[in-house]
């Protein structure tokens, strides 16, 4: 599916500052890359934000994240809540501010959608995908979203219509989407299959 | 498959030296109608007969996009090229019909930026002139930074203090000035867009130190037309149409395709937009590749020509044309 | 002209009926006796009179009724209509499009008098009379890709184009074949053509990415697409899905040629002058079977072409559940004689 996003893997970009965002496992990638930049790692860590929150299975590797000793580090206890100090950054920022997200797709998603509004071409953000491989679904019937999807289908937590989680993404919605699946024959509902864990 | 856009005729309506080297030219529809609107940074193809040379050059339009009355255009000579703007310059008067292509935007805006940066060069302020202008009614944010060698060759440089104020910034070569990028560049907000235009040179620094300075590929915006180069005649070989023809010292292969009335699609006729582009069939010889279209692994694998401003020596050039 | 408008009604009791003109005049999309996606695309240059190719955007006996429809959908649901803010001025451009095209091939129901940016603009068949100021949208009750697409049969999506690519970034989207304007605003023009099959394979996308990046002002093109629908609905949505889904349990060999409608887009690309987006209207014909049978060469050829379609091609397109009782029904107009080349009635 051309839709779906293709994540990459962290790198250390020249800049003149240098936002991370990551949630759960995400913290690892953010680990992996100052191991990567070797010397230049403190230089980097001058000009460093992080901004980390658990993941959705619960990971939470905040102490090592805090102990890399970035120039400010802030722990939230979900993305909501880590939301407006988010734009906020990016209000404030200047060009040539690199962009690190790590961790889940919605994570990812969602701030990659903050990052855009606040006027960055969505492919100038790198991405790694680390940890649980949940799904936020958008209901294209109600339009409500369901966080942490692991299943196939599922019921929209909004409508409770029954939803075939299709691969088709949207950025801006930062959500896949979910179709009801019982449309031509109600009540027909194939048992639901874990796929994303 | 291509599809052409009519062309347009047109009458000069005037001809004005703006300084010792650039001249500008105003047209207007010779059938009384309005000409199309069109969007800042778009070019028209201009044709001329050249005593008996059919050559179509390129222009960015510097006329306000939203003054359907007439286009302008500005050139400057080149006395070591092909002919095209002494063409221009020596033999297009006031009151002479000539034809003109649509529009085409090869360095569009990004309607998305929150501000844009422009970085102009001598001749290349002039798709910078129709941006600001479209900007301006558009109510977007703008600031253009304007080297030219010295006051005399300073192109509009009055008219533009005049009509945007300080937010034209003028530097001119012969009195030491010089653009402090790293700082410029250093300054801007989230969400600016970076544009630049003028010689080859000034183009890769401002695209090297903002690449740099951490600006993502997609904020920073070029344009830079290649005038095709004069070289050695050579003969190439239309394996459609049958044609053998041969393309002379200060012909482009497109033109020479062209004479020979082999139908070749395109629209920039400087080696950036890729329409032109034609599959080889066989070269014993080396393509001397001139665009900035081909991949470097196209070029080496002569595969692909763009006629429009590449060139070849060797014993057999077969196009598929 | 003095065309008569249909009072008709596509949704509920579905009173939707083509005049005998309108099967005549019917956009037919087969060229050939099977079907495979390519980017056949061609010059949108007038066609024969009468046709639907004769004027820039087909005014057609469906018009006031079909805007009624429009405007029941938005009113359901607004997020039907959708410019993300630096597309406005794409609007513009087609708002001006679609109002000097129509009043030069309708004069007698369109008009437009501009003097400089004040223009006026009447439409008759539908009782509007809107003097505004051109590119201020204080002056319009919508903004101006909604206004004028309020008043254009047919979707409608603008598209940006940056970094070599196609960005479907506005839209009004009521009468689609199963796809969400909503969902999929701001996506490149691979990505929202992702759930396609097979023609990203067949390289059709690519081609007509290339293609269309160099699209010209002033030289538009058309295509054609197709699919089909139970009864005359022209919001086919994935939104409504729940609602319309079940009607294709409906379908039996008994009621196939009364029920099931080929449904044919008229697709239009025009590059626009003042932004450097590219419009892309997508009109929507309908034509029940029983009427489409009534030209035996059209008849013959839909029977080979569902016959023969690639299992996942139906899938896409909605119709694989009901495919045995179509080709059964169709098999009767299909007497195994040959078929010419092109879209004209033998």
């Amino acid at each position: 599916m051309r839709s779906r996003p293709v994540y990459g893997e962290l790198t250390p970009r020249p800049g003149s500052g240098h936002l991370f965002v990551a949630d759960g496992e995400g913290a690892e990638a953010i680990l992996d890359l100052f191991q990567k930049a070797g010397a230049q790692a403190s230089s980097l860590l001058e000009k460093s934000h992080i901004i980390y929150m658990p993941g959705p299975n619960g990971t939470d590797f905040g102490a090592r994240l805090e102990a890399l000793g970035a120039a400010q580090y802030h722990r939230s206890p979900s993305f909501a809540s880590a939301q407006s100090r988010l734009k906020k950054v990016l209000a404030d920022a200047h060009m040539g501010l690199q962009i690190y997200l790590a961790g889940t797709e919605g994570l990812m998603g969602q701030a990659q959608r903050d990052v855009i509004e606040a006027g960055l071409p969505h492919e100038a953000v790198q991405t790694e995908h680390r940890g649980s491989t949940v799904r936020r679904v958008q209901c294209v019937h109600c339009k409500g979203i369901t966080e942490n999807v692991r299943t196939d289908p599922i019921k929209c937590s909004h409508c409770g219509l029954h939803l075939f989680v299709r691969d088709h993404y949207s950025r801006r919605l930062a959500a896949f989407q979910g179709v009801n699946i019982d449309a031509e024959d109600p009540g027909q509902v194939p048992a639901a299959v874990e796929r994303f864990k | 498959m291509s599809v052409k856009a009519p062309r347009i005729s047109v009458t000069v309506a005037e001809v004005v030296e703006v300084n010792p080297l650039i001249k500008r030219f105003r047209f207007v529809r010779s059938d009384g109608q309005p000409m199309p609107p069109f969007s800042g940074g778009a070019h028209i193809v201009v044709e001329m007969d050249d005593h008996g040379t059919r050559r179509l050059n390129p222009y960015s339009l510097m006329s306000v996009p939203e003054d359907s009355s007439g286009y302008s255009i500005s050139v400057r000579r080149d006395d070591t090229g092909r002919g095209g703007s002494l063409y221009l310059h020596q033999q297009v008067k006031p009151g002479m019909a000539m034809e003109i292509g649509y529009p085409v935007n090869l360095f569009s805006l990004d309607q998305r930026a929150k501000k844009h940066l422009m970085i102009a060069g001598g001749i290349g302020i002039t798709p910078f002139i129709s941006q600001m202008a479209q900007l301006t009614s558009l109510g977007g944010r703008f600031e253009l930074h304007y080297s030219v060698r010295n006051r005399e060759l300073g192109a509009y440089v009055d008219e533009l203090k005049a009509l945007y104020g300080d937010r034209i910034h003028l530097y001119f070569d012969d009195e030491g000035d010089k653009i402090d990028l790293d700082r410029l560049l250093a300054g801007q907000s989230f969400g600016t867009h970076l544009y630049v235009c003028g010689p080859k040179g000034m183009i890769s620094w401002v695209r090297s130190t903002a690449d740099a300075a951490g600006w993502p590929k997609g904020t920073v915006h070029s344009e830079e037309f290649l005038a095709p180069p004069v070289g050695q005649p050579f003969t190439v070989e239309l394996a459609q149409s049958k044609k053998s023809i041969t393309v002379g010292a200060t012909q482009s292969l497109l033109e020479a395709m062209e004479a020979a009335n082999v139908d070749a699609p395109y629209l920039c006729r400087g080696g950036a937009c890729g329409q032109c582009e034609t599959d080889v069939v066989r070269c014993d010889g080396h393509i001397e590749h001139n665009d900035h279209w081909l991949s470097d692994e196209q070029k080496a694998s002569n595969r692909k020509i763009m006629p429009c401003v590449s060139r070849f020596g060797g014993t057999t050039l077969v196009l598929d044309r | 002209m003095g065309m008569e408008f249909n009072k008709e009604t596509f949704r509920k009791d579905f009173t939707f009926k083509n005049s005998a003109k309108a099967i005549k005049r019917f956009p037919f999309p087969f060229y050939e006796d099977s079907y495979m996606y390519s980017v056949n695309m061609e010059p949108h240059v007038p066609g024969p009179k009468g046709s639907v190719f004769e004027p820039m955007f087909d005014v057609d006996e469906h018009y006031v009724a079909e805007m009624q429809d429009r405007a029941m959908v938005l009113a359901e649901d607004p997020l039907r209509c959708q410019s993300l803010p630096h597309m406005t001025l794409a609007g513009w451009d087609l708002l001006e499009l679609i109002m000097e095209s129509k009043a030069r091939d309708y004069p007698e129901w369109f008009e437009l008098h501009k003097d400089g940016h004040n223009w006026h603009w009447i439409n008759r068949p539908l009782g509007i009379d809107q003097k505004f100021t051109f590119l201020d949208e204080s002056t319009l009750p919508y903004g101006p890709m909604e206004y004028i697409t309020r008043q254009s049969q047919g979707d409608f999506t603008l598209q940006d184009q940056r970094d070599d690519n196609l960005w479907i970034e506005a839209g009004m989207v009521t009468t689609q074949a199963d796809w969400s304007l909503d969902f999929d605003i701001g996506m490149s023009f691979h990505e929202w053509h992702a759930p396609v099959p097979r023609a990203h394979e067949l390289g059709v996308f690519d081609r007509a990415l290339k293609f269309l990046l160099k699209l010209q002002h002033g030289a538009p093109v058309r295509r054609f697409n197709w699919t089909l629908t139970v009864d005359p609905l022209l919001d086919t949505s994935p939104e409504n899905y729940p609602k319309w889904g079940p009607m294709r349990a409906d379908i039996s060999p008994e009621n196939v040629g009364e029920r099931m409608y080929l449904r044919v887009e008229l697709q239009t690309l025009h590059r626009l002058p003042r932004s450097n987006a590219i419009a892309f209207p997508i009109r929507c014909y309908l034509i029940r079977f029983d009427d489409l049978v009534t030209v035996p060469k059209w008849g013959r050829r839909l029977h080979r072409v569902l016959r023969d379609i690639p299992e996942d091609l139906a899938t896409y397109k909605g119709f694989l559940r009901n495919r045995d009782s179509l080709v059964k029904w169709l098999s009767q107009y299909d007497d195994g004689a040959p078929t010419s080349t092109g879209w004209m009635a033998d």
